[in-house]
């Protein structure tokens, strides 16, 4: 299957829905317009729960803020409707970034459960302002006027409806094909992995939530015009669930998942409206809400992936064409072997009573290798997560290049040139090893949000690619760059990782034992990439635990002993120094 | 606002708080054991008070088709899976405790009523038919996701609320309820009316907390809990059952549930729906305690009751609008402070 295949597929699709008023009843039309309404929220919570790892229970309370902005504009103070759908947009989005300013730095649950708290609280206003109806609601919303042409039947407001949902579709999968939407699709693997990689995490993560409660002030604008009147009911906490259940039927992480879930959830709760009454007379409300939440509950436990990721492990893979050469991204001035690169002074870091690094002093010069090693608890990986910005030191300096980073955030340490590897390994498994590479050049690259969306980022989209594919092949992967990063042995996705550090342009590459569960093939390959790395200028610090690795490979090694530096020289002396022996075998005999 | 006032807003506060402190504290025990955040403990709260006013009524209540119901579901589920891992001689033992253990208690609880027992007995009945739901739930809902992420448990917990909601309107009808005082006894306290029922639910939170403390620290059984929550692979290779454990830790959580129903009942008018606040309320009072500590859900339930005195006295209208606005600070706070813990946990 090539592009041209996808496109012809989304062109038919474009037909059939152009076409459906003219052979749908005047119902189904109307049954559409929800599913193509819902669907705008669905794909926004897509974006959000599946791509960005946020679940949210409140984006109901979105559609409702939207709803009610604009029916206060249009039904009781007299505007047009257009106005309307900009004080909502306005409205949501603030209210969004403000949510989100407030509960984005919250972990896992707590975010949440942040959101079923904002959720219930804006809920909850709708039905109890003076001035909005209370729960009588707002009646008489006049229908969106196309020039003079007025939005009445439901055929009418069906084109624009799905005209939006087919352009948001568009927009969306640009955006996820674009830097900002590499960026997004990396929050899931923790704050960690994004903020080393340069990229701000709580920054995508705001840009996400935003976007997400804009597509759904789109829906509450759409749905306060089409139904002409609003109460507090739909945009209560139940819908909330509601929402996230077409994004989970559908498929979270695919936004055509949105629309599939919206639909069938809707067609759904339509037929067991229909049929229930036949099987349980009398009961039908509330069995109505019993079954169909019996049914989301099946269907978490049997189907957690969602319907279009399911599909689309059968469908033939999309053919890409190998990146074409393209002008080369900017790189950054590099220092001159033999100058001072790196110096830590007396860094201290504790934990509690723990002094897990205790006064320790190095220096890395620019062109060397540079080993940090030491037995287990030695304070190895204390020292590394100092020196990338995932722990602050309680005490002492570390300088880069010149400039103190002891208090920098890792995001600002990986953009001023030290890009870092993991021990255990964060790769996206689920993006291709091209594309995992790509989030390295996020810092060399500026592209936004709406250069993103609509395609005006091209040009650096395509250096960008060229530069992924060229380190790629520098180590040595660059024969399947569309290979997903999850199907590479665990030797190769150390490499992989590697090529996506350099793809950052660094000054100093940190490596975090690298060689640990590798196969000696597999570490032989990787001292030999480190050599050529050293051939080319490049600065390297190792964190290693594997003596025998190190020792052939590196220029300088300092050894580390209980938190506290034991000595420091090269592999020859280290080898032969007693108090070395001492600490890693346990005293001479 | 007077100090009068005041006085009684808190010994209002302090009475709905000791109720919600009872159900955050099987929130927690249940969170702990099994990872689940268990909403529907509202409910089950709820569904005790209707259940009680049903006896009350001489009415045989309507928990006992749902404890039925959900027997048979559990035990077609639990006969299915024995069968499918080849352990067919668990049959007999899975038939008594899905089967037989539940319908013994709604026999017991049918033939009971028709001897029309004084209020003591009663209370003991509505809390017999309550608490076989929850763990059976865990059967039918939660067992076959057991290893499915905190996120995944949190949203079919959301669902099975609403499930419940529902059943809750077919079983006991759209009429809310309010039981007669477990107490005519009331005293004045520096000027202030304190009545028995308050009393009593104070009491009755404090006796319960203490006797779990008892549990917890003094039987085995509380132990292997603890070991659970703790460590599930390592007390898992101690030999404890991470399924019981489990399923103990239904029991107790919506016994306090259900003592937290019957206190309630009396003091407020209750409703099929209203579990859902009462439980996102206890809720809100177990995320002050970490989700992890009992004297810390105890108290933040205790702080929302009285936060939803005032709040309520200043706006009743707003008064949910403003306990679930100031969950998102402490909410911030809660994160805040964990955030050492996973720092450590990654070293």
């Amino acid at each position: 299957m090539t592009r041209f295949h996808v496109r012809l597929a989304a062109a038919a699709a474009v037909v059939c829905l152009a076409l459906a008023p003219a052979v749908l009843s005047p119902f189904s039309v109307t049954l559409m317009n929800y599913i193509g309404i819902y669907s705008l929220v669905a794909i926004g919570l897509a974006l959000l729960t599946g791509v960005g790892g946020i679940v949210s229970f409140g984006q109901a309370a979105f559609v409702g803020v939207a709803a009610y902005a604009t029916a206060w504009v249009s039904a009781l103070n007299g505007q047009s409707p257009w106005l309307g759908l900009l004080f909502g947009v306005v409205l949501t989005c603030g209210v969004a970034a403000i949510l989100g300013v407030v509960t984005l730095r919250l972990q896992g649950h707590f975010l949440s459960l942040s959101t079923v708290a904002w959720g219930l609280a804006i809920g909850f206003l709708f039905g109890n302002v003076e001035g909005l109806g209370r729960f009588n609601g707002i009646s008489s919303i006049p229908p969106i006027h196309l020039g003079s042409l007025a939005l009445v039947s439901s055929a009418q407001i069906y084109y624009l409806i799905w005209g939006i949902v087919a352009l948001v579709l568009l927009l969306g999968y640009n955006l996820l094909d674009s830097r900002l939407g590499r960026a997004m699709r990396a929050l899931r693997g923790g704050n960690t992995l994004v903020e080393s990689l340069g990229i701000n995490a709580f920054r995508i993560k705001l840009v996400t939530f935003v976007i997400a409660a804009f597509l759904a002030s789109l829906s509450g604008w759409l749905y306060a015009h089409m139904s002409r009147f609003i109460s507090p009911g739909p945009f209560d906490a139940s819908m909330g669930i509601e929402y996230l259940m077409m994004t989970m039927v559908g498929g979270a992480g695919s936004l055509l998942g949105g629309v599939v879930g919206a639909a069938i959830v809707t067609l759904l709760k339509n037929s067991v409206q229909d049929y229930l009454p036949l099987i349980a007379k009398g009961a039908s409300g509330q069995l109505e809400i019993v079954a169909f939440s019996a049914l989301f509950i099946l269907f978490l436990q049997w189907a957690r992936q969602g319907i279009v990721p399911s599909i689309a492990r059968y469908l033939p893979k999309i053919r890409r064409e190998r990146p074409q050469p393209a002008p080369p991204l900017p790189r950054r001035p590099q220092p001159t072997p033999g100058e001072l690169l790196l110096k830590v002074d007396g860094a201290e870091r504790r934990f509690g009573g723990l002094v897990a690094v205790n006064n320790v002093s190095f220096e890395v010069r620019s062109g060397e290798i540079l080993a940090v090693i030491g037995p287990n608890g030695a304070g190895k990986s204390t020292m590394f997560n100092c020196l990338t910005g995932a722990l602050r030191v309680n005490k002492g300096e570390i300088v880069f290049a010149g400039r103190s980073i002891a208090r920098d955030p890792q995001s600002r340490i990986a953009k001023a040139g030290v890009a870092r590897t993991f021990q255990h390994v964060k790769l996206r498994p689920r993006m291709s090893l091209l594309e995992n590479v790509m989030l390295g050049t996020y810092g060399r690259t500026s592209s936004g949000l709406l250069a993103g969306a609509f395609r005006l980022n091209q040009r650096e989209e395509a250096s960008a690619r060229h530069e992924a594919l060229m380190q790629l092949e520098r180590v040595g992967l660059g024969d399947k760059p569309f290979e997903l990063a999850g199907n590479l042995p665990l030797g190769n996705q150390r490499i992989l990782e590697i090529a996506r550090a350099l793809a950052a342009d660094p000054a100093l590459l940190v490596l975090d034992e690298p060689a640990a569960g590798l196969r000696r093939q597999e570490k032989l390959r990787l001292a030999e990439l480190l050599r050529a790395l050293r051939a080319d200028h490049l600065t390297i610090l190792i964190v290693e635990h594997d003596m025998e690795f190190v020792m052939s490979l590196v220029d300088r090694i300092v050894v580390l002993d209980f938190g506290s530096k034991l000595c420091e020289g090269v592999p020859s002396a280290i080898r032969s120094d007693e108090r070395v022996q001492e600490a890693y075998l346990g005293g001479v005999a | 606002m007077t100090s009068d006032i005041a006085a009684i807003l808190a010994i209002d506060g302090i009475a709905t708080g000791a109720v919600y402190a009872l159900v955050a504290i099987g929130t927690v025990l249940i969170f702990t054991v099994t990872r689940v955040i268990f909403i529907p403990f509202g409910d089950i709260a709820a569904f005790t008070a209707l259940t009680l006013a049903a006896l009350d009524a001489k009415r045989f209540p309507g928990t006992g088709a749902l404890v039925v119901a959900l027997a048979c579901l559990a035990t077609l589920i639990e006969i299915i899976s024995l069968i499918r891992n080849g352990e067919v001689r668990l049959l007999p033992r899975a038939l008594l405790f899905y089967l037989a253990i539940p319908l013994a208690v709604v026999g017991i609880a049918w033939l009971a009523m028709r001897m029309d027992p004084p209020l003591a007995v009663r209370l003991v009945l509505a809390l017999m038919l309550i608490t076989p739901i929850a763990p059976l739930l865990d059967r039918i809902v939660f067992r076959p996701i057991a290893d499915g992420t905190v996120l995944l448990l949190l949203t079919v917990s959301v669902a099975l609320h609403f499930a419940l909601v529902g059943l809750g309107l077919l079983f006991f009808g759209p009429e809310g309820v309010r039981t007669e005082p477990l107490t005519s006894f009331s005293t004045e306290f520096a000027g202030v009316l304190i009545s028995g029922q308050t009393m009593l639910i104070v009491i009755a939170a404090l006796v319960f907390s203490g006797l779990l403390y008892l549990f917890f620290d003094f039987t085995l059984v509380g132990k292997s809990l603890r070991a659970t929550a703790v460590n599930r692979t390592g007390s898992r290779l101690m030999g404890i059952r991470p399924a019981r454990a489990g399923t103990i830790a239904y029991l107790l959580g919506s016994l306090m549930a259900g003592v937290s129903g019957i206190l309630i009942a009396p003091v407020n008018t209750v409703f099929y729906d209203s579990g859902f606040l009462i439980g996102l309320k206890a809720f809100v009072g177990a995320i002050v305690g970490g989700m992890t500590s009992y004297p810390g859900a105890a108290i933040g339930a205790v702080g929302v009751g009285i936060l939803e005195s005032f709040a309520s006295f200043q706006s009743s209208a707003l008064k949910d609008v403003i306990v679930f606005s100031l969950l998102i600070p402490i909410l911030i706070w809660r994160s805040l402070a964990s955030l050492h813990s996973e720092e450590e946990i990654e070293e």
